[in-house]
């Protein structure tokens, strides 16, 4: 049975087991903690297993992990879309080559036309480009949408053709060339030693997300006090914010002790004129800014998923569609805006896809589909319908690029690496549904 | 009956809808008065819920006419019929059951906080209200509804109707998954709203909860009515020869 009372008032009962109260008290989702672990356990075992057998542990060091946290975001982006689509009960294969046919579009948009419009390195040919490729994504969405609810044709089908139809157009539209190198102002979307915001500039973010936890916290206590709700122990919210805000400055600690290499600085220091020796300068990278997008991306997406009628109206279709339809929802309509909302978020990952590697392709994306699902349904999105969080799906993207990432540190060649990403997701789905029979 | 002279809350005239051909619902009339609550007996298949359908807005009629106290109504969607106050539990109870209670009481009809996001805080304080006057002893209010028992789940899904002013209320089976304690307790509801003026239309299998219950029954067969009575002049037989022979009613109501 679930337990609905707090603290307050089951004083009296049995008392349950120290873990199991302070989970309770603290309010922390069991599931997320426990992908959270399971994290921890993927970083700390490729660690020590490069340590031990390969004499150098490469895996927790400023240098990975920040790698890592940029080979998240494109994945990590389209994931936090991915989430509402299945929620919904549907599926979208086709993100990889949405993402490509953006990306192609984008490339020749900001490489072939708007420089002889605007002029080669114009500040606005970056703010255009990014426009043009995420509103082709989400008009391409809402059109597979449009298919999906008024012509009522699986969505499994429309983004399997999809999944063709736009891997096809980004060929055709560039003949399958490469278009590079990207506009400069553009390129730096993808992160790198100028794509980062540097030392200060991570500390006043994490500032900020520091202030934006414990109002936060503050503010969910006071809505509780004035509709007399049960509150969590004061402990408990202690030890909340000590936790949100040591992880915010964990990060922040952690992406400014990963400085530029010295051939990098030296270019700088000769671009700015600089005379100290490039030796004797320590630049952060700092947040790369391909991380900064996915974390405004999640924080929207979560709000929109848990503050919004939207939202709301999402689980609802999940749950129980005909319900939805007998409530008032234009269940068919929302269908149109996840898929664009789906196709918005491809077109914004197309631009850090293409701007990190500097160059668009119509091989861009590639089996993007099959990962950003696997990172939500690894993060708890039931295919099913009705469940899954945002936080959960950024999470599953991270558990899939850590184990990739690992495993190319640890020198696994690419045939084992794709048995054990596959292997893992069908462990992921199975110990969650062990997890759910238990917990009902 | 006296009141039965002023104008209905509502007449459905001569409705008709049809699927692929086959006529779920033909010509039918029927009303219903404040503080009144109508029957609709049937067997499956009858067109009882085809028929109540087209109130609540799941469907259009092909043909026919509704008047809401007397005035002409068109009503295409769910939400123009929650705009007429008509409130409708369903069979099933449609329930998200992935949701809480109390999103599911304002599913469509969020209350919004002045910035526009939906206040989960006061959704669940105004639920608890509800809730304590229909069921006192309901607590789960933050677990998905899908781990609550048929007679919790079904009062849910009354307080949803209930909360927001029905003057109109449509009943499809409510009893159906219950056992008989929450049956009595939706009888009870049943009495307390009908004090309150509003009407009720009851489809329902069991004659005898009807009898119990209801003020008028009208009989449906084969898409058709076959006619309405007063309960209070009929007995079981009449309404039974009704249901299974289609046999007319001996005495107009």
């Amino acid at each position: 049975m679930t337990d609905t009372t707090r603290p307050t008032a089951d004083a009296t009962e049995a008392q349950p087991s120290l873990l199991s109260r302070f989970l309770r008290d603290t309010e922390i989702d069991t599931r997320l903690l426990g992908m959270a672990g399971a994290l921890v356990l993927i970083w700390v075992g490729f660690h020590f297993y490069g340590a031990i057998f390969k004499g150098f542990g490469a895996f927790l060091t400023p240098r990975n992990l920040w790698n890592l946290s940029v080979q998240t975001s494109s994945i990590g982006i389209m994931a936090t879309g991915m989430v509402l689509v299945i929620i919904s009960r549907n599926i979208d294969l086709s993100v990889g080559s949405l993402l490509g046919v953006c990306a192609v579009m984008m490339g020749m948009v900001q490489v072939y036309w708007l420089p002889q419009l605007v002029g080669l390195g114009n500040p606005m040919i970056w703010v255009i480009t990014g426009i043009i490729g995420m509103v082709m994504g989400a008009f391409i969405g809402a059109f597979q949408g449009w298919l999906i609810a008024y012509r009522e044709i699986p969505s499994f089908i429309v983004t399997l053709g999809g999944l063709l139809v736009w891997r096809g157009c980004a060929f055709l539209m560039n003949r399958g060339e490469t278009i590079s190198p990207l506009d400069e102002n553009f390129t730096l979307i993808g992160g790198g030693p100028y794509g980062a915001i540097g030392a200060t500039g991570s500390w006043i973010v994490g500032l900020l997300g520091c202030a934006f936890i414990l109002w936060g916290l503050w503010n969910g206590r006071k809505q509780r006090i004035a509709f007399h709700f049960p509150l969590r122990p004061v402990w408990a919210e202690m030890f909340l914010a000590v936790l949100g805000c040591g992880l915010v400055i964990g990060a922040v600690l952690l992406v400014n002790s990963y400085e530029w290499p010295i051939g990098i600085v030296r270019q700088y220091a000769a671009a700015k004129g600089l005379t100290t020796d490039p030796a004797n300068l320590h630049i952060s990278y700092g947040f790369a800014i391909p991380v900064l997008i996915l974390v405004v991306v999640a924080i929207l997406m979560n709000i929109l998923m848990t503050r919004t009628r939207f939202g709301r109206y999402v689980f609802a279709i999940g749950g129980n569609p005909e319900a939805a339809a007998l409530s008032g929802i234009k269940t068919k309509w929302m269908t149109v805006k996840i898929f664009a909302l789906m196709g918005f978020l491809t077109g914004l990952s197309a631009i850090v896809a293409s701007a990190r590697l500097n160059s668009a392709t119509n091989a861009l994306g590639e089996l993007d589909e099959l990962f950003v699902i696997a990172a939500a349904v690894i993060g708890g999105t039931s295919l099913a319908g009705g469940i899954g969080t945002i936080f959960g799906a950024i999470l599953g993207a991270l558990v899939m690029q850590s184990l990739q990432t690992g495993m190319v540190l640890i020198g696994v060649d690419a045939a084992m690496q794709k048995v054990v990403v596959g292997a893992v997701l069908v462990l992921a789905v199975w110990l969650d549904i062990l997890y759910r029979r238990k917990t009902k | 009956m006296a009141q039965n002279t002023a104008t209905p809350l509502v007449e459905m005239r001569n409705i008709s809808i049809s699927f692929g051909g086959i006529k779920a619902v033909d010509h039918v009339s029927v009303d219903l008065h404040p503080g009144e609550v109508v029957g609709l007996l049937g067997h499956n298949g009858a067109g009882k819920s085809t028929l109540i359908k087209c109130l609540s807005g799941a469907y259009h009629a092909d043909q026919g006419e509704i008047f809401i106290n007397g005035e002409k109504v068109d009503i295409r969607s769910p939400i123009d019929a929650r705009s007429h106050n008509i409130e409708t539990i369903y069979q099933t109870l449609a329930l998200a059951d992935n949701l809480d209670a109390a999103s599911n009481l304002f599913l469509g009809r969020e209350l919004v906080t002045r910035s526009g996001f939906v206040d989960d805080a006061r959704m669940e304080a105004e639920t608890r209200k509800i809730m304590h006057r229909l069921n006192p002893n309901f607590q789960k209010f933050n677990v998905p509804v899908s781990a609550l028992s048929g007679g919790q789940r079904q009062s849910v899904a009354i307080a949803r109707a209930v909360y927001f002013n029905a003057k109109i209320l449509i009943m499809d089976e409510p009893t159906a998954a219950l056992g008989p304690q929450e049956t009595e307790m939706v009888a009870e509801l049943i009495q307390e709203l009908k004090k309150e003026g509003l009407g009720i239309f009851l489809i329902d299998h069991d004659i005898h909860s009807v009898m119990k219950l209801c003020d008028r029954a009208s009989v449906m067969k084969n898409g058709q009515l076959i006619g309405t009575v007063d309960v209070k002049k009929v007995t079981d037989e009449d309404i039974l020869g009704m249901i299974i022979l289609g046999k007319p009613p001996a005495q107009a109501a």
